[in-house]
């Protein structure tokens, strides 16, 4: 029996069917980590700015307590996962594409896990008007726990300016190993339901979608269940084949939608509004609960893992702490990731803390290497596999060229890094990478530009200034001059006389 | 043999016409071309290749037949890009091209604010006033190091941006 019908999909172009790899995370429920004797806070664990912290080393704090605000434009705090003093603010080894250390407050925890005293308990959501309710979601410091870290009050405080139509959650979970999400609606659909509800207050809509694959029967029947409970006829539950990468924003857009999304634009572009479930039941917990996001929910699994399975910790466990809990690695342990085998970012340490982006530890016994790189025959199997319909094997051959204009007009930008063309490719050419790589390039040299132009104007407006002062004194010169020539060579005189009687007289 | 005379009159009159028209408007395409050497330099105002910054050094490019690999800044790719828009031979740089984005960096325990650095810099990133402390924008600093040079007492020295 299927809880939810699978209708009126649009359809994704390219995209895999991967081997899940899911089952051994999913066996057991959601295990709760015990408060580590030491948490590790960065505080850039979002898209923008970095956060500023705003304690100091050896000051006290407790759990849930405001440790870093954001700064800039775009940005989300930072709280305390639990209570402890402040023992050092330094670079540590982190989880990012580029670079290794970032700054971090580490916090040496106290085992009290105190909670701070909320100073006023706001009344329900319900009760208050949409742009209050968005103003709270901005203070849980919530980001998008897709992996896209996306600050979650500002994606909806963009999305409110835009014609929206539908809210959709996204349950959709595609990327092999990682099962978070999936453990997450099994155990905790009525949060994410709740959370569903909050979110369509705040936009001021009636109509949503929680869509969720169709090889996870036990998250859609406690979806189902919960929807059936609240009788909310705003929320429709759907269910989608298991390709990946349709989980991705855009791709998601376009299944549930037939409306695709477009380039260089945002779901918001065609009226959607995407939001990952564990970030809809982070904003439950907020805005019901009052526990800002200080936890998440990870998948610990692969080979390397003594007992995979999914796992409620804090931010700022280290991996190892995590490790030692699930029972250590195995002997067979080699390369440890962070995120997914797709996607993620292979690290050299398990030093490196749980952050509000890790959905999840993949520990495998051995490096997935492709073979050796050959040729590319442009056999085109990467451009049938590409979810984004753009041509791998042409981006590649600019790539290699350089050619920036042409890289761009194939739509490099648009490549949203899936791997599904390194993984079809026969000649093994890590096509993600050079992509990647290419886009850091492009980067880099607009960043140079822009400086350069910047530059170019502060030159111009100081010699723009010099040559005013000039010209002002040369003036201020001549005027003088004209005035004593107006005067006449009898007041020039006087003048002299008048200068030579006072030097007299000193 | 008058038509003879009126035709090459004619001729004559038209392509006089039409030489002027040209010299015209082939001076604002140039006048267009130094903007666009200019877009390609690095902007840093350094003073490196003899003019007194990009702008004239774009112009002595386009007008004087200046050599284009004086810009050590913009290094070898500044180069390539000039020869590329220019229809010219790649040449090596004359001098050691400048590795990476650097930046100035006073030290402000030995700045005697002098402010002979701040009338130096081409592009207005250092502030301080006289006989106070002096320090550098760092984000609008484009590492010309005409500063350098002009501190009496050496407190200013070159560091990587990163």
């Amino acid at each position: 029996m299927s809880a939810a019908p699978t209708y009126d999909l649009g359809k994704l172009h390219g995209g895999l069917r991967l081997q899940a790899n899911k089952s051994a995370s999913t066996a057991q429920a959601i295990h709760k980590v015990p408060v580590p004797a030491q948490l590790v806070l960065p505080i850039a664990q979002h898209v923008g700015d970095p956060a500023q912290p705003v304690v100091g080393i050896g000051e006290r704090v407790l759990k849930g307590q405001l440790i870093a605000e954001p700064d800039g434009a775009l940005g989300a705090p930072v709280h305390a996962s639990s209570s402890g003093k402040i023992v050092a603010i330094e670079p540590w080894p982190v989880s990012r594409r580029y670079g290794e250390n970032a700054p971090c407050i580490v916090i040496e925890c106290d085992g009290e896990d105190r909670h701070i005293e909320r100073a006023e308990i706001p009344p329900a959501y319900d009760t208050l008007p949409p742009d209050v309710v968005l103003t709270q979601i901005l203070q849980g410091g919530i980001v998008g726990l897709g992996g896209a870290v996306f600050p979650t009050a500002q994606k909806l405080m963009q999305a409110v300016t835009c014609e929206l139509k539908y809210l959709i959650l996204n349950g959709v979970e595609c990327e092999p190993y990682i099962s978070c999400d999936d453990a997450l609606m099994r155990e905790y659909a009525r949060e994410i339901v709740g959370g569903a509800q909050i979110l369509l207050h705040a936009l001021e809509l009636d109509s949503g979608y929680i869509v969720v694959e169709s090889d996870k029967p036990e998250a859609i029947h406690a979806i189902a269940d919960v929807l059936a409970e609240v009788s909310d006829d705003r929320l429709v539950l759907k269910q989608v084949p298991s390709i990946y990468p349709s989980g991705g924003e855009d791709q998601l857009v376009q299944l549930v939608t037939n409306l695709e999304v477009p380039s260089g634009g945002l779901p918001t572009d065609v009226g959607c509004l995407v939001q990952n479930v564990g970030t809809t039941a982070a904003i439950y917990d907020w805005i019901i609960n009052h526990e800002p996001l200080i936890a998440r929910v990870t998948t610990i699994t692969g080979d390397g893992i003594a007992q995979p399975m999914n796992l409620d910790v804090r931010i700022g466990t280290t991996v190892a702490d995590v490790v030692n809990f699930v029972g250590g690695y195995t002997d067979r342990a080699e390369q440890l990731i962070i995120g997914g085998p797709m996607t993620g970012k292979t690290v050299t340490t398990d030093r490196v803390p749980i952050v509000k982006a890790t959905n999840c530890i993949l520990v495998l016994s051995q490096d997935p290497a492709l073979g050796p790189e050959m040729p590319c025959i442009r056999c085109g199997n990467c451009a049938a596999v590409c979810p984004v319909q753009l041509l791998p094997q042409q981006l590649f051959w600019y790539a290699c060229a350089d050619d920036e204009a042409k890289i761009r007009s194939y739509g490099l930008t648009d490549c949203i890094e899936c791997g599904c063309c390194d993984l079809v490719c026969p000649s093994h050419i890590p096509l993600t990478f050079d992509f990647r790589m290419a886009k850091a390039r492009y980067r880099e040299m607009a960043d140079e530009k822009a400086r350069a132009e910047r530059a170019r104007l502060r030159f111009e407006a100081r010699n723009e200034r010099l040559e005013k002062q000039q010209k002002a004194r040369d003036d201020e010169l001549s005027r003088q001059k004209e005035t004593a020539q107006q005067a006449g060579p009898e007041a020039i005189a006087a003048i002299l006389k008048r200068k030579q009687q006072a030097k007299d007289e000193d | 043999m008058i038509t003879a005379i009126v035709t090459i009159a004619l001729i004559a009159l038209l392509a006089g016409l039409a030489l002027s028209y040209a010299s015209r408007s082939l001076a604002s395409e140039s006048d267009g071309l130094i903007e666009q050497v200019n877009a390609l330099l690095p902007q840093t105002q350094c003073a490196q290749c003899g003019y007194p910054g990009c702008r004239p050094y774009a112009a002595a490019i386009i007008e004087d037949d200046a050599p284009i690999n004086l810009c050590p800044p913009g290094g070898d790719n500044t180069v390539r890009r000039l020869a590329d828009l220019l229809g010219k031979n790649i040449v090596p740089l004359a001098e050691e091209a400048t590795h990476g984005h650097i930046v100035a960096v006073i030290d402000e325990s030995r700045c005697i604010g002098c402010t002979h650095c701040r009338t130096a810099c081409p592009v207005d990133a250092i502030v301080g006033a006289h006989q106070l402390m002096h320090t550098i924008i760092k984000s609008e600093c484009t590492g010309c190091e005409l500063c350098v040079i002009r501190c009496p007492v050496d407190c200013i020295s070159m560091q990587s941006a990163a």
